[in-house]
């Protein structure tokens, strides 16, 4: 096999931090090439460099592709070259349709007039090819998530790709979508695409990559060859310099029987469109010292539900009652909710969870901000020190609590959110896919303080697509599947099989 | 591949070397809007002749400025919630005649007046915030109506005339200076005092922020800019302060605008309403995840920057000493480019009080520079233009490179 690309002793450094410290990559003409390692590790830079997001002349290091030293001045350069890059963060325009996005930038047209008959038809062929069964005028808005991917994909494909790059493609994606995905690439593969994949489910890549490298604080640290067999666990030892014997904490029962939140016949209406029903009737508890969990499918309403309980983030028509310590609560809106001891960390970082402009020390506090203020004038030296503590306590690499939140690494922000919820000190959390995004070090310490809390006894519900995680840390489930609780089970009796059969079932019996 | 070897190398030794020219780039824009400030004064000071740093001069700049520079502070606040306040010229005009007219016309005492019309200021931003906080109209359509309604019902209250003179109390706002306690012939020492400890408290705080800063480790700008920088500030605000000393003193509005001044920047640099409104501004929907109430928040805002538009109105009307239909026409344009020459961003969440004065200035300084060199109000509008266009591609391009 012929080499494609090598990166030889790439070093990129930003204002106080060098993310990159004399890389070097080697990928095969038609491999799957998996780049692992912690948060922060360095992985999206360097794609960013190779990708030319970051110009030729703001690093320093070779990438030789196709057998040339490439200099890469914009996107651009590298795409007319047959690179593809697709961001940990989708770029796709809601509004526009599907074949308007896969051809933006790139317009089917005829004497700068667009040709709608052949972006139709074109765009048409290419969704086939990935294998998404939607009408390539329906609006992006309108898909999942998973599709949405897909589409980006497609988007890909319009441009002759020779090199895909797909930075984190399944973290927000379910099991079945993330298969789709997979399946595609190995597709691929075979009809000779060179792809890079970065991902921190380490499953997902022992499954597919043929090489991995894994890299560790800016700098590659191994080359694993997956025909030598690799297991997970040898991923891991290179990943974060020690094996990890356990993926979950010891799971201590702490479960005191309170109940700390009951919600009853919780009913909530699309905000626009307010005949459809998103959440319909639940009513579950969840008791204080219990790591709760609810399962479910993307979609099933599980955010839906944990923002209307948070002060009625979300949706209208709203119905139910909601105790908390045996006293209706009033959750009317989010201070209210904050003071009644609730709290919900977002599962979208980007657009609910941080202010991307302002420093880790400005977000973290942002919840409960008189905690660090004397009346109204903030304490800036206490402010300091809760950063720093949180900075510490889960180890956000950054080069300190004034970078700018913009600037971190996608697992990085995720704990900076997780952070400023910890710091509001609630009674009940809510947790949507607190470890999206979040290598397995990390995730096993995110999950020693959700634990925690318990031990202290503080209740914690944890909504999680990765089914793994949910029969690892909580100690009883609820599985809900379009709007509805169909299934209640304690976690030591569940299994993914039970949790799959349930919402399978429900999904016969409304048809 | 030993030439790679050796750039990297290269590489690495100017960047041990750069590290405070590292700072210097980080920090570009803080430091260059003071820098602009003292290249665009010390030009004048030479293409005039000397003219600009005179005594009179300076003391006429700054009475001149004294309004936009109020309604600047307002407006960084509305600009930082993500807003935009086109109606504060119109507000001022408006302002200036319902005081004309209830001082003049009605006799009405000027300090009860003055109270009634700041008050009426609060009200007018709060009728414009409540729309815009509560029914998520956007400011800029709101506030474009209030600017046509206000400058109909300047009109409409002074009967297209001109209607003063105020009483000689009341002119006292804009034409009085610091009296001087300590009688010393032709120097007004107690308002030079006044400069001096201005300067000295601020480099107080200055000095004290930067021991802060070394105990809880965060990174700092280099020993020597710090030194650089301080001094200037001291110095800069003593000379001033000296040579206004030497023709009258301080004027009564320059103590109105320093107090202004210390106190907004202290409430968004400090206080938890600071904090909240710079998070609003830069992300509304994670503002409110986290309790923070952005509807009032926005609707305060407002409220606030009418009543500042007020005060400015008074400014204005002391210092005409009338008030005429004219009052306020396109101030809010010198306003909102001092805000964005200042640093701010449109999107909101950035910018500085202290940035948003010493936009203020720069404005201030080219118009009457320009005005002392004889150019013609044409081409003063041109420069006045493409300065504040360079200033915020230089902020675009600084913010891509990082
Ligand atoms: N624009 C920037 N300015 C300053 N520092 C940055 C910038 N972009 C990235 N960094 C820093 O570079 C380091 C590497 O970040 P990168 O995004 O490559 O990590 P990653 O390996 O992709 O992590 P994750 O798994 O969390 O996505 C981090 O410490 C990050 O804070
Ligand atoms: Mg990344």
């Amino acid at each position: 096999m012929a080499t494609i690309l090598e990166m030889r002793r790439i070093t990129k450094e930003f204002p106080g931090v060098k993310a990159l410290d004399d890389v070097s990559l080697k990928v095969e003409e038609g491999e799957i090439h998996a780049l692992v390692g912690e948060n922060g590790a360095g992985k999206s830079t360097l794609m960013k460099v190779l990708s030319g997001v970051y110009p030729h002349g703001s690093y320093t290091g070779d990438i030789v592709y196709d057998g040339a030293v490439q200099q890469f001045g914009s996107i651009r350069d590298s795409e007319d070259r047959g690179i593809i890059i697709i961001h940990q963060e989708l770029a796709l325009i809601p509004l526009l349709s599907v074949a308007e996005n896969i051809f933006l930038g790139n317009e089917r047209s005829r004497g700068g007039v667009i040709d709608w008959r052949e972006t139709e038809r074109r765009a048409a062929d290419l969704l086939a090819r990935v294998g998404l069964k939607e009408n390539p005028k329906t609006p992006v808005a309108d898909l999942g998530l998973g599709k949405q991917q897909l589409v980006e994909i497609a988007k890909a494909l319009s441009k002759d790709v020779r090199l895909l790059i797909l930075d984190e493609p399944t973290s927000s994606l379910n099991e079945q979508d993330s298969e789709q995905l997979l399946q595609l690439m190995m597709e691929f593969r075979k009809q000779g695409v060179t792809s890079i994949l970065i991902s921190h489910k380490l499953n997902e890549i022992s499954r597919v990559a043929d090489t991995i490298t894994v890299i560790r604080d800016g700098a590659a640290v191994s080359r694993l060859d997956c025909r030598d067999g690799i297991s997970e666990d040898d991923i891991i030892r290179d990943m974060v310099g020690r094996s990890l014997d356990d993926r979950y904490p010891p799971r201590v029962d702490h479960g005191t029987g309170v109940r700390a939140m009951e919600v009853a016949n919780w009913t909530v209406h699309h905000p626009i469109d307010s005949d459809r029903t998103v959440v319909k009737d639940v009513s579950f508890h969840v008791n204080k010292g219990e790591v709760l969990g609810i399962a479910g499918l993307m979609g099933a309403g599980r955010t839906e539900l944990a923002m209307s309980l948070f002060g009625r983030s979300y949706g209208a028509n709203i119905s139910g009652t909601a105790r908390i310590n045996g006293q209706v609560a009033d959750l009317s809106n989010v201070r209210a909710a904050i003071n009644a001891g609730l709290a919900y960390a977002t599962e979208d970082r980007k657009t609910y969870g941080l202010v991307l402009d302002q420093t880790i020390r400005r977000n973290v506090p942002l919840a409960n901000l008189k905690a660090v203020a004397n009346g109204v004038v903030v304490n800036t030296k206490r402010e300091a020190e809760v950063a720093d503590t949180y900075r510490d306590r889960l180890n956000i690499k950054s080069s300190s609590i004034e970078q700018e939140t913009i600037n971190l690494s996608g697992g990085n922000q995720q704990k900076v959110v997780l952070s400023k919820w910890l710091f509001a000190d609630p009674d009940i959390l809510i947790l949507d896919e607190p470890c999206r995004g979040i290598d397995v070090g990390a995730k096993f310490e995110i999950y020693t303080v959700i634990r925690e809390l318990a031990a202290q006894g503080k209740a914690v519900i944890v909504i999680s697509s990765e089914m793994p995680e949910l029969l690892g840390i909580t100690d009883r489930l609820y599985v809900m599947n379009e709007g509805r609780f169909v299934g209640e089970m304690p976690t030591s009796e569940a299994t993914q099989e039970k949790i799959m059969a349930r919402i399978i079932k429900a999904g016969e019996s409304i048809i | 591949m030993s030439e790679i070897t050796e750039t990297s190398a290269g590489a690495k030794a100017g960047q041990q070397a750069g590290a405070s020219w590292r700072f210097l780039k980080n920090h570009l824009r803080e430091y260059g809007i003071l820098f602009a400030l003292i290249a665009i004064m010390a030009f004048f000071q030479i293409a005039t002749g000397g003219i600009l740093l005179k005594p009179i001069n300076l003391t006429n700049l700054v009475l001149q400025n004294s309004y936009i520079v109020i309604m600047a502070i307002g407006m960084l606040l509305v600009i930082v919630a993500g807003h935009i306040d086109l109606s504060v010229g119109s507000v001022l005009g408006f302002i200036g005649a319902l005081a004309a007219v209830m001082i003049v016309n009605w006799g009405m005492p000027y300090l009860l007046a003055g109270a009634l019309c700041l008050v009426a200021g609060a009200l007018i931003g709060a009728a414009q915030g409540f729309w815009i906080a509560y029914f998520r109209i956007p400011s800029f359509i709101v506030t474009l109506a209030g600017m046509l309604v206000f400058k109909g019902l300047t009109l409409w209250l002074l009967a297209g005339q001109s209607v003063g003179p105020f009483p000689p109390q009341f002119q006292l706002i804009s034409s009085g200076f610091v009296p001087d306690f300590l009688n010393m012939a032709g120097f007004n020492l107690f308002s030079f005092l006044i400069a001096f400890a201005v300067a000295a408290g601020l480099s107080w705080m200055a000095i004290r922020n930067r021991a802060a800063q070394a105990r809880t480790g965060t990174p700092e700008e280099p020993f020597a800019f710090f030194i650089f920088k301080t001094l200037l500030i001291f110095g800069g605000i003593t000379y001033l302060g000296f040579l206004m000393a030497g023709f009258r003193g301080l004027p009564n509005v320059f103590i109105v605008m320093a107090l202004l001044i210390a106190v907004y920047s202290f409430v968004t640099n400090r206080t938890t309403t600071g904090r909240r409104l710079y998070a609003i501004g830069g992300n509304e929907k994670a503002a409110m995840l986290s309790g923070i109430n952005s509807k009032r928040l926005t609707f305060l805002t407002f409220a606030n920057m009418g009543m500042l538009a007020a005060l400015a109105g008074l400014v204005f009307a002391a210092r005409l000493n009338t008030a005429t239909p004219k009052a306020g026409a396109a101030f809010e344009l010198d306003v909102i480019a001092a805000v964005f020459i200042g640093g701010a961003s449109m999107a909101g969440g950035v910018g500085t009080v202290v940035g948003a004065v010493i936009g203020a200035f720069i404005m201030g300084v080219m118009n009457n520079g320009m005005s002392i060199l004889g150019i013609g109000i044409d081409y003063q509008q041109v420069i006045k233009g493409l300065v504040l266009l360079a200033a915020v591609i230089f902020d675009v391009m600084n913010k891509k490179k990082g």
